[in-house]
This record gives C-alpha cells, structure tokens and sequence, in this order.
C-alpha cells in the first residue's frame, strides 16, 4: 500500500520561460531543507528536479512538477505537453542531444540531462509519447 | 582556497559579494554548459563560465556553488546579478580566457573535481613531497 504523503505540492512550469526557469526546483530545495532531509540528498534531488524542470522550459509548451514526500521517499513527478521523445534509449545516452542552437546559447543542451537525473535518483521512470508529450517519474529513498 | 586568492591569481573585477571574498572555494570547474556543471561539479566549488545568462546563477544555486567567475571579460546580465546578490553568490570577472583562469587556479593548488572524489590531489603531492 502506499504510504500518505507528509507533503505534497503541485508548480506550473511554463515553456519557454527562461527568466523563470529553475523557480520550482529552488522552492523544492527549501522545502526539503526545512523538512530536514539530508544535504547529500537535498543536492542530488535539486540537481535532479533542476534538469527535469529545464527540460520542460526548454522542450514542451507547458507542463507541472509534484512534489510528494512520504515517511518513505521523496517523489518527483514532472508532466509536459509537448513534442515527446522517439527514443528514450538513445535520448538517455550522455552527450546525445537534439538541442537547437538557441538552447545551447542558454546554456543548455549538452545532452547530460536525463542521464544526470538517472544518476541523482533511486528510481527514474520515463514515458514519453511522440506529439503529446513526457511525463517522468523521480524517485529518492529517503 | 579563498576568494581574495582567486581574486588576485585572475586579477579579477568583484561583480557583487566583494564583504565575501573571505569564503574558501575547495575545489574548480570550467563549463559553459550548465548540465555538464551539474553532471560534474562537488559542492561549495567555484565555477568558471562564460554563461552570463541568469541560469549561470540559478544553476550555481542548485549545485552549492560559492563563487563564479565569468571569463573572456564577460559580464553577467542585470538578472544574473541581482539574483547572485539575492542568494549571497560572489560574482566575479577576469578578462583571461577559460583555459589560462583554470591553468592558474589548478597551479596555485586549486583541485579539480574527480581529485577531491578521489582524494587524488593529496596522493599527488604526497608523492611529489617524497621525491623532493
């Protein structure tokens, strides 16, 4: 059964918003630190919520990051509405990236993002359907 | 190493933070790409960019960074500042390009990230201090 959530919160990210952008990991990243959640995990949740947050801005229309934490792990679930990936497998390889030229002037783009919030997380699911959009699944045992 | 060091090794211009140059960086990294930053970069670092956009410092925020340093002589956008002042991230700029700022750190002592994972740099030197 699933365990109740301590805490649950839901962040609307908005494509294109670069100024923006980034806003709803740092809010994540106060909240744990108030829960009084490791540094260790509160920097690899960031990381990680910070990459799957960016993607959105940089890639989809629009899309929400949730936020649960239950006495059990802490969740991250991030949905967007845009082009979705044809394939996660090689989406998920380091360096491959189809970031266009203006992305990568933001400083994005090095095709380290879905590999580096595998890297960060305990379980990481990814679903992706071309046209509609990506929803991903981050998980950290807490 | 502190601020003030990294400040007078780069003969840099202090953007905002200059009440911080007392902070110790313990360890470098030299990306223009923020996720290759997150992909690498150990906590309370100092990061060396040529990004001036607000992310350099969101990122630098989300990663633990103390201080960045913008190179080429770039700097740093409105929002990137006023951001870094919001957070307490020390901005700096030195006119030297990336390869010859990160050159100069890492010969004053500065280590890179896979020799703090690996305790390398101290390897390094105690080997060095066994041949003198």
């Amino acid at each position: 059964m699933p365990s109740e959530p301590l805490f649950w919160q839901r962040f609307d990210i908005c494509g294109r918003d670069f100024v923006g952008a980034g806003k709803a990991s740092i809010t994540i990243k106060g909240i744990l630190r108030e829960i009084g959640v490791s540094s260790s995990l509160i920097r690899r949740a960031a990381i990680a919520s910070y990459e799957a947050e960016m993607n959105v801005v940089l890639y989809a229309t629009k899309g929400t990051m949730e936020l649960k934490v239950t006495p059990k792990d802490i969740r991250v679930m991030v949905e967007d509405e845009g082009p979705g990936i044809p394939d996660i497998e090689l989406a998920m390889r380091e360096g491959y990236s189809t970031a266009s030229d203006e992305i990568r002037e933001m400083g994005f783009g090095a095709g380290m993002g879905l590999s580096n919030i595998k890297k960060n997380a305990d379980d990481f699911i990814i679903r992706s359907l071309v046209g509609k959009g990506t929803t991903l699944e981050i998980t950290f045992r807490l | 190493m502190k601020l003030e060091e990294v400040n007078r090794i780069l003969n840099c211009q202090v953007i905002t933070g200059d009440d911080k140059l007392g902070e110790e960086v313990k360890v470098g990294c030299g990306a223009d790409l923020m996720s290759d930053v997150l992909a690498f970069i150990k906590p309370n670092a100092l990061l060396l960019t040529g990004l001036t956009n607000v992310q350099s410092v969101r990122t630098a925020e989300i990663a633990e960074v103390i201080a960045i340093v913008y190179v080429r002589g770039k700097l740093p956008d409105k929002d990137a500042i006023e951001l870094a002042k919001e957070k307490g991230i020390v901005l700096l700029c030195t006119n030297l390009p990336m390869y010859e700022s990160c050159g100069r750190l890492y010969q004053h002592g500065l280590a890179g990230g896979s020799e703090l994972q690996e305790g390398l740099r101290d390897a390094k030197r105690a080997t060095l201090l066994a041949t003198l």
